[in-house]
């Protein structure tokens, strides 16, 4: 918080808009939920102090803009690809301070063997997955996240499990990795959640600036235009629905000990 | 220049990478490239460089796209249906001016093929193999010293065009052992700065590496500058060996098949027969003007390729209807003899060719 | 505690994600129209604003800017 606006005589900053966004008014709907999770990113950047070595990772899905959002370097990324390209970069750049921001179909769906083997690797990358259960950007397709039941335009009579198989969750797959230090799922639904998923954000950041491995952050989102909702009502929902699909918390933490460490603690120790 | 040693050729490919100033690799093991990746995964860190066996070909090149962009020499290798996984990263290279190599061993294709040498990737290669319009350039050493060679030159144009380049070597040059001398080392701390790659925005704007253009203007405008780009390249690295240029009639191969037919050409000239050859270096550019040279007294071309006729296109183009261009060639890992080609060059001659 | 709250018009989208989480019922839409099209959140009840920063959490548009009044501390020596 600089001050780079005035303020009244006697006040204290509470809130101001991080120096790690630019000015730019963003594209999303009103009400979409990535305008808060790219706040929380570039809160967390500003509170690290990491901007001017930050290279962030533009995937491909409504955030494909996300480059003209944060103000760090950036390299746009090809459909799932993120990882891969964070991989290049921070292998070749160690100091930088380098994070993927992905959707459902970017990191779930064409992505997932990136996403897993930089894991596997232990790429000191932070990965900021936004699921919202639909395909956002190319209007309103099935998510590998979509519940079931969930109409889309490729379920129109609701996701049947007996056609097209259950919600993929990330999270619990991805913490059974070594590699993986920190994996926790939040929501942007209430200032609540919202501060919890910001902790979630910062210890995922930590990961890296630790050396400890990757960290990501899943954050069940809305995409209240493709979900045929208002706003308010879309972030309802999402607790109503998305929630019990996708339970929120840590499910990896390297800086506990015993089996939230690594959930298969010592899988290493038995080659050897 | 080193003392010469007996060195594999995807060895010496390696270690010319590393001495090109390249410290970064990510690559997928696929036959017959693999002593690439081998080599480098203890090579690159003795050089404090960085060595990744990715989970893909295809998350390889993004690798490369990534550190490429961060302003790093990086390098990929692969075969034929490796490469096919690459064309996305190589298109995205491309539009964003992302510097990078790609050394292709070429195997038999298409689909799964065989693991023998073949030259049928040369499509791929020389029409910008990924959706778009872009051209990446193609080297086509023939032998393991100009494999060697090429490498400092690819990571050199790369750099110097912020452009992808391709080094279509095959099985035989990959796997071979030959008598090569190692160029000196290139200190990559020494090479001029990159100021546009991704290495965090300290006390400057923040760089963007994207290939995005949702405007259509914007979109046609940065496809006019990549054609001027390739404009320039095409006007300043032609590179070809041409051989005995006084002839009637040539013969026109690139790689392991210009060996062959050079051998060939000499049986063919000790029979008192006027041939040459024309051995493209670059394959992109297509060293047209080597061609231009000749045009007045060629009667006929003959190409021949380890494939069912590629570079022919190439060659006709460059010939534009002056003489006849013949074609031989054997695929899917077959190798055509001198016997072949000479029986070829036999054919071309009593044929007459046309003024 | 005295919270002063600031609405950069032209950048809020009329999402109302903001309405609710006050607690004090500050926040309103408004019946203009901005630059883009929306009817932006503007503070009716500016006065009942205790800084608590609630809405600019919730606005994904960095619309919101919160200040609050600097707490007196006993005892700290400073005017």
């Amino acid at each position: 918080m600089t001050g780079r606006w005035e303020r009244p005589a006697g006040t204290e900053v509470v809130y101001e808009r991080p120096e790690a966004l630019t000015d730019a008014v963003t594209h999303y709907c009103p009400g979409c939920t990535h305008g808060i999770a790219h706040r929380l990113v570039a809160e967390v950047i500003d509170e690290l102090g990491v901007r001017e070595r930050t290279v962030a990772i533009a995937s491909v899905g409504c955030s494909v803009l996300a480059y003209n959002y944060f103000a760090v370097d950036a390299q746009q990324a090809a459909h799932g690809r993120a990882p891969a390209v964070a991989t290049g970069i921070k292998r070749v750049r160690p100091d930088c301070v380098v994070f993927t921001y992905q959707g459902d179909g970017d990191l779930a769906a064409i992505g997932t063997a990136e996403i897993i083997h930089a894991a596997m690797r232990g790429e000191k990358i932070t990965v900021i997955f936004i699921n919202n259960a639909i395909f956002g950007m190319t209007g309103g397709q099935m998510a590998p996240t979509t519940l079931v039941g969930q109409t889309t335009t490729t379920t129109p009579g609701g996701r049947l499990p007996e056609r097209i198989g259950y919600p993929i969750r990330i999270c619990e797959m991805l913490a059974q990795l070594d590699g993986a230090a920190y994996v926790a799922r939040q929501a942007l639904s209430s200032p609540q959640n919202i501060a919890r998923a910001k902790r979630s954000i910062r210890k995922a950041f930590e990961a890296q600036l630790g050396g400890h491995g990757l960290g990501i952050v899943e954050l069940l989102s809305t995409c209240n235009v493709n979900w045929k909702m208002n706003p308010v009502d879309a972030l309802k929902w999402l607790e109503a629905n998305m929630i019990p699909v996708f339970p929120l918390g840590e499910f990896k933490d390297w800086s506990k000990a015993g089996e939230m460490a690594a959930t298969f603690g010592g899988l290493g120790e038995v080659a050897g | 220049m080193g003392e010469r040693q007996l060195m594999k050729g995807n060895e010496a490919v390696a270690e010319a990478a590393v001495r090109a100033g390249c410290r970064f690799f990510a690559g997928y093991p696929i036959t017959p490239q693999n002593e690439i990746p081998e080599y480098l995964s203890w090579r690159l860190p003795e050089v404090g460089g960085a060595f990744v066996q990715a989970e893909s070909e295809l998350a390889a090149i993004n690798m490369v796209y990534g550190a490429g962009g961060a302003g790093v020499r990086a390098m990929t290798s692969s075969s034929s249906p490796g490469v096919t996984l690459k064309q996305e990263g190589i298109s995205y290279m491309a539009a964003a001016e992302v510097p990078g190599v790609i050394v292709n061993m070429v195997r038999g294709g298409p689909g799964l093929g065989g693991i023998q040498p073949a030259q049928s990737d040369y499509y791929q290669a020389t029409r910008g193999g990924g959706h778009g319009d872009y051209r990446t350039i193609v080297f086509g050493p023939a032998t393991i010293q100009e494999a060697v060679d090429v490498m400092a030159r690819a990571f050199e144009l790369a750099d110097k065009y912020r452009t992808p380049v391709v080094v279509l070597g095959d099985g035989y040059i990959g796997q071979m052992m030959e008598p090569v001398s190692l160029p000196d080392f290139v200190d990559p701390a020494a090479l001029p700065p990159k100021p546009w790659a991704t290495t965090g925005a300290r006390g400057r704007k923040p760089n963007v590496i994207n290939s995005l253009y949702l405007d259509p203007e914007q979109c046609e405008k940065l496809n006019r500058k990549l054609q001027a780009k390739y404009q320039e390249i095409t006007a300043a690295e032609q590179t070809a060996e041409l051989s005995w240029p006084d002839s009637e009639y040539y013969v026109v191969a690139y790689g392991t098949t210009a060996r062959i037919c050079r051998a060939a050409v000499q049986e063919a000239r000790a029979k008192g027969l006027s041939v040459g050859l024309v051995r493209p270096v670059t394959l992109w550019p297509f060293p047209v003007d080597t061609f231009a040279k000749i045009l007045d007294r060629a009667r006929a071309f003959l190409t021949v390729e380890m494939s069912l006729g590629q570079m022919v296109d190439d060659v006709r183009l460059a010939v534009d209807g002056r003489c006849p261009v013949y074609f031989y060639g054997r695929t899917g890992g077959m190798v055509p003899s001198v016997d072949e080609v000479a029986v070829e060059i036999e054919k071309m001659v009593e044929g007459g060719g046309r003024r | 505690m005295k919270g002063y709250v600031f609405f950069e018009e032209d950048r809020c989208k009329g999402c109302q994600l903001c309405i609710p989480v006050c607690t004090k019922g500050v926040i309103r839409l408004s019946n203009r129209i901005n630059v883009r099209g929306y009817h932006p959140a503007e503070a009716a009840n500016p006065e009942e604003c205790t800084g608590c920063g609630l809405c600019a959490r919730m606005c994904p548009d960095t619309v919101i800017r919160v200040y609050r009044q600097i707490p007196a501390r006993a005892g700290s020596g400073k005017g």
